[in-house]
């Protein structure tokens, strides 16, 4: 019987997936790279939401709330694509080093 | 007799005024025989009413020959009320009858006078409205209408006299005539200002009627009686052409020649010797005034007729002779004699007004030529113009039997015997009258008798004038030669009419001592040897000895120019009065533009350095702190900026460095 | 009924015009012009109406309307009139009328410039029917604005300069005005609510005096301020140097107000104010007041004959018909008082009228030097028939308006300052000499070949001043009206002053 998996595990995993997330977003240039890594983040937001719905008393609210957090994600990464093609459509690059027109 | 003119005087002033307003306004586009019809009937018809008017008064008991006609209030106000009230006694009916009848002549001359003129409907607008402002003047109830027609009458003046403006000559001397009168009328004002003042604090009553004002006048000062008659004489100065303002009236003679027989012979210039004679109440009552009048007549009487004596210019000598004549209207109300100053304003208005008439008889043969050197040997050719001047001219020089003498002889013998007069101003008069003798009848020799010193262009021209011109002439003549006789005085055995008539108005004025007939007789004895000694003296020199003249002037030569240049008296006032005043003007226009208004804009351009100063502070301090405040800002911001270089990741760099940092924080 | 609200139907109707012309496109001129002629049409017919259902006999405020306006400081929307001001709102609606047709040949702008004037036309007439101290002084100083644009922008060449002037000497006169309101505010008790009031019929009203500043010097202060606030419109010498500049730079139309309306609000300042509201300093100073009639008049006229430009001399001969007004006033007698109202009213019918004929002049020949005419008559006869008369009006000519005026300002005052009224009066001798002397530069002599067909004067110009004309000579001939109009609020503003 394989040990049991345990709240702890489900938070490293989390936890590994959004460094990942985190490090994806820091370092790559490509702007879809970066929104990749930002699903990444997310979802190991989702993870940590369910895994604590599942192991305390607080009921489904954590699960309903990881629902919430997908649908919204889905919708966000839509716009978020819409801004990339956009940007594209401008500059004929999605090169985060050269996208720099927020600069003060 | 006639009642009903009680209430319709006031129909003699409007009369004109409507024939006036017609031709003015629309008077350019009516035929001419409608024009001088208007004219004509309008001053006619006034006339027509003068002698009803004067009928009636004739009719009314001696005692009670006076009236009123008032048509409206004036000017009302609470305590002071002035009505459009005209009044009606012995002497406004003679002025009126003078006005309108001498008026109605001269309206009639001026048809033949002006027939080729452009501005005919014009012409005869300004003389009706000059009947108008006239017949105001001697009908009028109170001081202030009666200046109404005063200035009035100044006004058509002015126009008649620049009515040819396209010289200048003639515009400056309507102007001259204006303004000189303006003077005299400063006096007026003064004068009324004064008797209204002193009678309303004395009385409590504030009124300008000459009724009001005569029943008060004794409870005022006679010091102050005596400034205001000498006042109102100032203005009667002006209006007469006394000494010291007569210079107006000569150069006044620019205008047409009917315009100086009506306006300036025989009526408007009488307008001082009427308004002295109405006010005899004051007069009388102010002594010293009365000896002012008197000496100051009597010296212009003498002064104008020296000038008279070498003028070359036929109007000159009879302005001259006008102005000198009014002298003697002053003699006869200065001394007192105001119905002998009136009597003499009457007769005058005639000759004079035939004299003037007759002389634009001869300037319209001699077409438009008025220097009598030029003339000469008329009589042949213009019969009645001849005749009827030379019955003028004897009138004027005061020959037996003519209107003339008996006015002037009345004038002189009551200078004798009046206690204002005296002997000096006797003699003035009688002088003057030898001296008027002898410029009329060199007038006469020099224009109508001799040889014709015409060229032979205008020689050729001369002609007798139209019908329309002599039927005035022989009117006036018949007067010259007869008018004299209503004032006829007692030592012939007959009543003095005129004299009898007018006493009513004078009842209150002066009483005049009783002079003996034979003084009398011996008086008119010297004024008839003056008149022929002149006469004598004259034709000596002009009709036999003809060569002297030339040669008298020439001995006598500063004197001969003195008098031929007016002794100067117009260039002494163009230089110090004219001259006086144009410097002060100039003076205080420079004053105004670079003091008052300089100092104006001294304080504008104050204001601006102030400005100017404030404006630095507020640069180099004030605004260097606030600038030094925002500098500081903006090089932070320079900083600053450099973390905003706009790279997305940047930021998350930066967001997730400082959530380790809380993190560690909060952690360990 | 339309009495209740009658006065601010004159005053704001020009601004329903004012109002209509900004909507207007700007190319329609005619429209424009036309809006303007009919929005100051009415309020000319409502101040006849105005005059012909006054109740002359009754020396009060009528036609008063009287709401709360700014209840924090008990400022109210007060309007009134009475005998002397029913004069000046007739006056202002004739003459904003006429100059209307004088406006005719502006050629720049025309939207804004009839705007402004129907601006400046709402002003006048608040500033003659205000009872309210502030509400007065919010019309003094609106009409401030739409002369200075009118002066500055369709003046002649140095009309910048001369706006300039006329608005920072007016606004300095304003200015002391000011402090002189708030200083009564600030000491007056409104009876009725116990609070500070601008409202001038109670400030006026002699059981209230006693409440205000008592000191001697404290109130010769403020009579002065106020003084020189009005001083300044008549203008009195030494003030008086803004307004040939002003009036020679002007459009013939709004000379014509300036000289015929603004003037006046001087006069009627004092009459209105200065006298009833500080009686006591007023019979002090009326010496001093004297004086200075004196020296506008006499000083006046010789300046006026020093000039070459039209326009100027009949500014400074403003200056010196404006001195009989100043003279009157001073006299403290109802014979002067009546003589120096009528000389108001006289000033802006025949001064208007002289303005007038300038504009008909400089439109043709396109100066005013009087030495560059000559003999104008020949080629204008009925130009130079009317100018005569005005010229003959304004000389104070018997039979015409002015006369009357002056006359009565000599008859009243000769009592009290003898010397000073002799002195006034050789007035009449130079004020004859230049009017008489431009006269003949301009009209007689020699027709000038340089204006041979020139035009005749036309049918707007002739309807502009035919109607001042008949006035002149009616109220030269009858003026009784006009003394029956007036008659019971002098008394009144006579009683004041202590007389």
């Amino acid at each position: 019987m394989a040990p049991a998996v345990t709240l702890t595990d489900y938070l490293i995993l989390s936890g590994i997936l959004f460094s990942i997330g985190v490090f994806g977003v820091l370092t790559r240039k490509n702007a879809i790279a970066v929104l990749m890594g930002v699903e990444l983040m997310l979802n190991a937001a989702n993870i940590n939401l369910v895994a604590f719905s599942k192991f305390t008393d607080a009921g489904v609210v954590g699960q309903v709330f990881a629902l919430f957090s997908i649908v919204i994600a889905a919708a966000e990464v839509a716009v978020a694509l819409a801004i990339v093609i956009s940007i594209y459509k401008v500059t004929r690059t999605i090169d985060l080093d050269k996208e720099d027109t927020m600069k003060g | 007799m006639y009642p009903c003119i009680e209430h319709c005087i006031w129909l003699i002033p409007l009369l004109p005024l409507t024939g006036a307003m017609v031709n003015l306004l629309i008077g350019s586009r009516l035929p001419r025989p409608v024009t001088h019809t208007i004219a004509i009937g309008t001053i006619a018809t006034s006339f027509v009413l003068s002698v009803i008017a004067y009928l009636h008064i004739v009719s009314l008991p001696p005692g009670q020959r006076q009236f009123i006609d008032t048509v409206y209030t004036w000017i009302g106000l609470q305590g002071f009320r002035v009505g459009l009230s005209f009044l009606v006694d012995p002497l406004s009916v003679v002025m009126a009858l003078i006005v309108s009848g001498v008026g109605s002549v001269i309206h009639l001359y001026s048809v033949g006078y002006m027939h080729g003129d452009k501005r005919y409907s014009r012409y005869f607008g300004f003389l009706n409205l000059f009947a108008f402002a006239m017949l105001l003047l001697v009908l009028s109830n109170s001081i202030l209408l009666m200046f109404v027609g005063w200035e009035g009458v100044g006004l058509c003046s002015y126009l008649l006299i620049g009515f040819w403006f396209e010289k200048i000559e003639n515009a400056k001397a309507g102007m001259k005539a204006f303004v000189v009168n303006r003077i005299g009328d400063f006096g007026f004002i003064v004068g009324f200002m004064l008797l209204f003042t002193a009678v309303g604090v004395r009385t409590g009553t504030w009124s300008l009627d000459f009724g009001v004002i005569k029943s008060n006048i004794g409870l005022v000062s006679p010091a102050i009686l005596t400034a205001v008659g000498i006042m109102l004489f100032v203005g009667a100065t002006g209006k007469s052409a006394q000494i010291p303002l007569y210079v107006w009236l000569p150069d006044a003679m620019a205008g047409p020649t009917p315009v100086s027989a009506l306006i300036h012979a025989a009526t408007m210039v009488t307008a001082g010797v009427y308004m002295v004679a109405r006010m005899n109440f004051l007069y009388a009552l102010a002594p010293d005034a009365l000896r002012v009048i008197a000496i100051v007549g009597a010296l212009t009487a003498f002064f104008a007729a020296t000038i008279g004596l070498v003028q070359n210019d036929i109007k000159k000598v009879l302005a001259y002779s006008t102005v000198s004549q009014l002298g003697y209207m002053f003699i006869g109300v200065g001394v007192g004699a105001f119905g002998a100053g009136i009597f003499h304003l009457m007769t005058h208005a005639f000759f004079k007004a035939l004299l003037f008439l007759g002389s634009g008889s001869v300037i319209h043969a001699m077409s438009g030529e008025q220097d009598i050197r030029k003339m000469g040997g008329l009589s042949s050719k213009m019969p009645i113009t001849t005749t009827t001047f030379v019955i003028a001219s004897l009138a004027i020089m005061g020959v037996p039997g003519f209107a003339g003498f008996f006015s002037k002889d009345d004038i002189l013998y009551h200078a004798y015997i009046s206690p204002y007069g005296g002997t000096f101003v006797w003699l003035l008069g009688v002088v003057a009258a030898v001296l008027t003798a002898f410029y009329m009848t060199r007038l006469v020799i020099l224009t109508f008798y001799g040889n014709p010193r015409m060229d032979h262009h205008t020689a050729e021209h001369v002609h007798e004038s139209p019908k329309t011109m002599t039927i005035p002439l022989i009117i006036l003549a018949i007067l010259s030669a007869i008018g004299g006789y209503i004032g006829m005085p007692a030592i012939f055995g007959v009543h003095n009419v005129f004299a009898q008539f007018l006493a009513p108005v004078f009842a209150s004025g002066v009483r005049l001592p009783e002079g003996s007939v034979s003084l009398e007789w011996t008086l008119m004895g010297v004024s008839v040897l003056a008149a022929f000694s002149g006469i004598g003296f004259a034709y000596y020199l002009y009709g036999v000895r003809t060569e002297l003249p030339a040669i008298m002037a020439e001995k006598y030569n500063t004197a001969y120019r003195w008098l031929l240049n007016k002794y100067y008296v117009d260039e002494f006032y163009q230089k110090y009065i004219v001259g006086g005043l144009m410097g002060l003007k100039d003076l205080l226009g420079v004053f105004d533009a670079r003091i008052i208004d300089g100092t104006v804009n001294g304080t504008a351009r104050l204001g601006r350095r102030l400005a100017d100063f404030e404006g630095a502070f507020d640069r180099v301090v004030v605004d260097g702190a606030v600038n030094a405040v925002g500098d500081g800002i903006v090089s932070a911001g320079a900083v600053l900026r450099k973390l905003q270089n706009g790279l997305v990741q940047n930021y998350l760099i930066v967001a997730v460095i400082g959530m380790a940092i809380l993190l560690s924080l909060v952690l360990l | 009924m339309l009495s209740n609200y009658l006065l601010s139907l004159i005053v704001f109707t020009p601004m329903i015009g004012f109002v209509l012309i900004l909507l207007m496109p700007r190319e329609r001129v005619t429209w424009i012009r036309w809006t303007a002629a009919v929005f100051t049409f009415i309020p000319m017919v409502l101040s006849f109406y105005l005059y012909g259902t006054m109740d002359a006999s009754s020396a009060g405020f009528q036609f008063v309307e009287k709401y709360p306006w700014i209840t924090a400081f008990n400022i109210q929307y007060y309007l009134g009139a009475d005998g002397i001001s029913t004069p000046m709102i007739v006056l202002t609606g004739l003459l904003s009328f006429l100059s209307v047709f004088a406006s005719w040949n502006i050629n720049k702008a025309h939207k804004a410039y009839f705007s402004l004037y129907l601006l400046l036309v709402t002003a006048m007439f608040g500033v003659f029917m205000a009872l309210d101290f502030f509400l007065f002084y919010i019309f003094w100083e609106l009409m401030l604005f739409p002369m200075y644009f009118l002066i500055g922008i369709w003046g002649g060449p140095r009309r910048e300069y001369a706006a300039i002037k006329f608005f920072l000497y007016t606004l300095a006169g304003s200015v002391l005005m000011l402090v002189v309101i708030l200083t009564f505010y600030f000491n007056s008790t409104d009876p009725a609510t116990g609070s500070h009031t601008f409202n001038i019929v109670t400030l006026m009203n002699q059981a209230n005096q006693g409440m205000f500043i008592k000191q001697f010097w404290v109130r010769l202060a403020m009579y002065v301020a106020l003084f020189i606030g009005f001083a300044i419109k008549v203008p009195v010498f030494p003030f008086h140097t803004w307004l040939p500049d002003a009036h020679v730079e002007a459009p013939t139309a709004i000379s014509v107000i300036l000289a015929g309306v603004l003037l006046k609000m001087g006069a009627y300042g004092l009459m209105r104010i200065s006298y009833p509201l500080l009686p006591d300093m007023a019979a002090y100073t009326a010496i001093g007041l004297a004086i200075l009639g004196l020296i506008n008049i006499v000083y006046g006229a010789l300046v006026a004959m020093a000039q070459t430009d039209f326009k100027k001399m009949i500014a400074y001969s403003s200056v010196s018909h404006m001195g009989f007004v100043i003279l009157g006033l001073a006299s403290m007698t109802f014979i002067g008082f009546n003589g120096a109202l009528m000389q108001m009213f006289n000033h802006g019918i025949i001064t208007g009228m002289l303005f007038l004929l300038v504009g008909v002049i400089y439109d043709r020949a396109h100066h005013r030097d009087l030495n560059g005419f000559g003999g104008i008559a020949t080629y204008m006869p009925v130009y130079a028939g009317i100018t005569s008369l005005a010229f003959m009006g304004s000389l104070g000519l018997p039979g015409l308006s002015g006369f009357i005026g002056e006359v009565l300002v000599f008859l009243g005052t000769f009592k009290v300052y003898p010397v000073i009224v002799i002195v006034s009066a050789t007035g009449v001798i130079f004020t004859a000499g230049y009017f008489l002397w431009a006269y003949q530069r301009v009209f007689l002599g020699p027709p000038n070949e340089k204006y041979r067909g020139i035009a005749r004067i036309n049918g707007r110009e002739l309807f502009t001043l035919v109607p001042l004309v008949l006035i002149a000579l009616f109220l030269g001939v009858y003026p009784m009206p006009f003394f029956n109009l007036v008659g019971a609020s002098l008394s009144k503003l006579l009683m004041m002053v202590g007389h």
